[in-house]
């Protein structure tokens, strides 16, 4: 058991900021625009630093995919208590085409390389909305899934996990290893304070490109174009209910 | 008028005052409480707070700058610059509110490179966002409906050749990554919050924020203390009207010589044009319309050379304006409206929004600029050129005269110095000999000759006379009006605004822009706009003024809402919209309102503002 657990952390472009379509419509402006860690991935590495202070696990390694940047973020996971981590280098025209598919055959080629126990994952992205890479991750792996995680408990060779689902929440028990996906009420994440910024500092990241895991990172997938949502149209005000009916008459809808 | 409000009319006279007395009138209606943060209600007394660890963790570095902007990243470069140069150890750790260098920085702007020139001869090598030389420049006024064009002289402040429109976000964001290549410890997304002081008095460092305060003033399960960096001598360069700057004057007594600093706000728009309407390196300013001659203010339009047709276009209004009924935000959407700007932003897209207060004052309102164990840099004391309408120029040379003064004294063998924090007063001496003096010297009276019957008019022709012929030599030196929180007149005496609905395209709303600037923080924390009195808002603000909060925060944090219960207002703080401008701090006619720093991180999101 090498107690190692692997964290995916992404650098995604913050929630507060109002977004832009480049006006070529291939994609959203990302130059000088606010970015931050994934919300959700955040709670990842909050779960599993709290697992290492439990001493249920001995390590938790960052991994961020992207370009220079995605140190950053990577540098915030281990303020929060990451041990090390992994910064996958992944740029340009690559960066722009890289999707759940891609991402999780990286992790799953880590997972084996690092030997880990356990992958946690942000449940989604909050700027592709996707909600794939865990799912993906434990296909690849062949390894029990448990997603939209709101509690985790290890239990032996065993993890207990509290899902949040439609109908309600599903208690399921899966073995390890095992890929958790955290959803935000898993719990609350500590701050980035600065003198663990500082500390982090003196913690390794080690660099390395898809190609040395063996992973093709060619996208099956073309963006043909990003369109802002339509703009909302006025209502219309009526004075009467007979109006009213006119105009559902009118629109083909009486 | 109640005799209770009549005194505080004829004296401007302390809140407390007032309110002792009517108390004893009328307090059946309690004011709900608004703020709950620990420098007003401090955390000694407070039971919540009882066994929680206050211990601090503590750093020392050899030089503390608060404030990543111009005048802070200068002063830090400039001290690397030395060390290397010198071949010396120099440990320089710089702290930025805002989550990315830049991200609060908010200007028109035309640079003047004269400041970058000396910090960085082969600033173009290095790729700094110097894209678009000025290439026409075009001053008018404005009335109503036309405009007179004003022939910008040579000689005259406002001329522009040689400089360049730049964004300045960008510009700064730059000088973050060329500090970063020195060796200089960036920091941002952490506030400084506190000033600390060693035993003799003198400056100790500061410490950051606390985080993990909850709205009601509790600790939450994630509460962590900040941290303290200390240092040999630490520089302060929070732009216009710094919150520590506040307490230093109090504390150190900097500004017994000089006079009350005098401000405006800045809103800023960036826009998307139509290809056809883009004129690269056109600069265009104006006075006049919508504002009357009494009320000090103008706009910009500059139009951008860095692929998109962009114009960065504002409106400046001076903050001793007298009518509690003005909306600064609204002059600025109705002022769009004007024939002479409309045509241009027809069919264009506006993308950034935001605002900034900035310094009117002059030569005549700078401080004290060294006290033991620190210094004022940049737009915090203020050495903005206000007829030019540029202050990073002089900013950045503050910061550099700041570092080459303090590198002797902090590498030096022994500490050479009456304090434990070092005391530099080289740094006014080199300041007081430098262009940036003669510069604010020669301008010093324009800005104060607006005070008189014809308001603009007057003004102009003073600059015409007096700056244009005789360059600024006249041996005397005006005065400003005072305070520009006591300039408002009470709502009574005042008509109210009649200003247009914004139409959607050219015009907007205040929240639709506010959500615009990308300004955030989080929920959860005491409300950073600290009230001394909470009562103070309704009681005087509102019933006097009127509430001018209301119109002068571009950002809508301050509502005057119905009570709940029963008759009466109170005023809502919508804390998270804040984009960190000052303006209430400056404006607030009872001066109850102290602004301090947030979580930091907290602000707005600009992008090459």
């Amino acid at each position: 058991m090498s107690g190692r657990v692997l964290v995916g952390v992404k650098r995604v472009i913050d929630y507060a900021v109002k977004i832009r379509v480049k006006p070529d419509k291939s994609s959203v402006v990302t130059d000088g625009v606010k970015h931050s860690m994934n919300p959700f991935c955040e709670i990842a590495v909050e779960e599993a630093v709290k697992m290492k202070e439990k001493k249920l696990i001995k390590e938790v390694v960052a991994v961020s995919c992207g370009p220079q940047q995605a140190q950053e973020t990577i540098r915030t996971a281990l303020a929060m208590g990451a041990d090390r981590g992994i910064h996958v280098e992944v740029t340009g025209k690559d960066y722009e085409t890289l999707g759940p598919l891609q991402i999780s055959k990286i992790m799953a080629a880590l997972a084996k390389k690092e030997e880990a126990q356990l992958i946690i994952l942000g449940k989604q992205a909050i700027d592709d909305d996707c909600n794939q890479t865990g799912q993906m991750t434990a296909a690849l792996l062949d390894w029990p899934q448990g997603t939209f995680a709101s509690e985790v408990s290890l239990e032996g060779d065993k993890i207990k996990v509290v899902r949040e689902v439609d109908g309600g929440l599903e208690t399921i028990k899966i073995n390890i290893p095992a890929v958790i996906t955290a959803d935000l009420r898993l719990n609350t994440p500590r701050y980035a304070t600065l003198p663990n910024i500082m500390k982090a500092k003196k913690k390794k990241i080690a660099n390395m490109k898809p190609a040395d895991l063996g992973v093709d990172i060619t996208s099956r997938l073309e963006v043909l174009r990003v369109d802002e949502p339509p703009q909302r149209q006025a209502g219309v005000k009526v004075e009467t209910v007979e109006d009213l009916v006119s105009k559902l008459k009118e629109a083909g809808l009486v | 008028t109640t005799p209770a409000l009549k005194t505080v009319q004829t004296e401007h006279a302390a809140p407390q005052l007032y309110t002792t007395l009517h108390r004893r009138k009328c307090s059946s209606v309690s004011t709900p409480r608004i703020t709950t943060h620990y420098t007003i209600h401090s955390r000694d007394k407070d039971s919540r707070w009882e066994g929680i660890e206050m211990e601090r963790f503590a750093d020392e570095a050899d030089v503390v700058i608060v404030g990543g902007g111009p005048a802070g990243l200068s002063a830090a470069i400039r001290l690397k610059q030395l060390a290397n140069e010198h071949e010396k150890e120099l440990r320089v750790c710089l702290v930025e509110k805002a989550s990315q260098i830049g991200a609060h920085t908010l200007s028109g702007a035309c640079l003047e490179p004269t400041a970058l020139s000396e910090l960085f001869p082969d600033w173009k090598e290095r790729g700094a966002p110097m894209n678009t030389p000025v290439t026409e420049d075009v001053f008018s006024i404005l009335t109503e409906k036309h405009r007179i064009p004003v022939p910008i002289l040579p000689g005259l402040p406002m001329r522009n050749h040689g400089n360049y429109i730049v964004r300045l976000g960008n510009f700064v964001h730059w000088l973050g990554e060329q500090a970063e290549e020195l060796g200089v410890e960036l920091y941002p997304g952490y506030a400084a919050a506190e000033v600390l002081f060693h035993e003799d008095g003198s400056v100790k460092g500061i410490a950051t924020n606390d985080v993990g305060i909850a709205k009601d003033g509790s600790p939450k399960d994630v509460f962590e203390r900040g941290m303290e960096l200390h240092a040999k001598v630490t520089l302060f360069g929070e732009g216009c009207h710094g919150h520590l700057a506040k307490q230093l004057y109090k504390q150190f007594n900097l500004r017994e010589n000089c006079e009350p600093q005098t401000y405006a706000i800045g809103l800023k728009e960036v826009w998307v044009i139509d290809e056809k309407k883009w004129r690269p390196g056109r600069v265009e300013h104006s006075v006049g319309w919508p504002l009357n001659r009494n009320t000090y203010g103008g706009s910009f339009l500059y139009h951008l050379n860095e692929g998109e047709p962009l114009v960065a276009l504002g409106f400046v209004v001076g903050l001793d304006y007298t009518n509690p009924y003005l909306s600064p935000f609204r002059e600025f959407q109705r002022w769009k409206h004007h024939p002479s700007v409309a045509p241009t932003l027809e069919g264009g897209s506006r993308i950034a929004y935001g605002a900034r207060a900035l310094n009117e004052g002059g030569i005549q309102s700078i401080p004290k600029l060294t006290f033991p164990g620190g210094l004022l840099i940049g737009c915090s004391p203020g050495f903005m050129n206000v007829p030019k309408i540029k202050g990073t120029h002089t900013a950045m040379k503050s910061g550099m005269l700041a570092a080459e003064a303090i590198f002797p004294k902090v590498t030096a063998e022994g500490l050479d110095s009456e304090t434990t924090g070092l005391h530099v007063p080289e740094y006014a001496e080199a300041l007081k000999n430098s262009w940036v003096w003669k510069e604010l010297h020669s301008v010093r009276n324009i800005r104060p000759s607006f005070h008189n019957y014809f308001g603009l008019y007057g003004g102009m022709i003073y600059t015409g006379v007096f700056y244009w012929i005789f360059r600024g030599k006249e041996p005397w030196t005006l005065k400003h009006a005072g305070l520009d929180a006591n300039q408002l007149k009470p709502a009574k005496e005042c008509t109210p605004i009649e200003y247009p609905k914004p139409d959607g395209k050219i015009s907007f709303d205040l929240l639709s822009s506010v959500a615009l600037s990308g300004t955030n923080h989080e929920g959860d924390q005491p409300p950073h706009l600290t009230l001394k009195n909470d009562s103070v808002p309704v009681e005087r603000n509102l019933a006097i003024y009127d509430g001018p909060e209301q119109r002068f925060c571009p950002a809508g944090v301050y509502e005057y809402v119905p009570l709940e219960t029963g008759d009466g207002m109170r005023l809502q703080i919508n804390a998270q919209n804040c984009v960190h401008c000052k303006t209430c701090d400056i404006k607030d006619p009872s001066q109850n309102i102290n602004w301090v720093v947030p979580e930091g991180g907290g602000g707005p999101a600009y992008n090459g503002m």
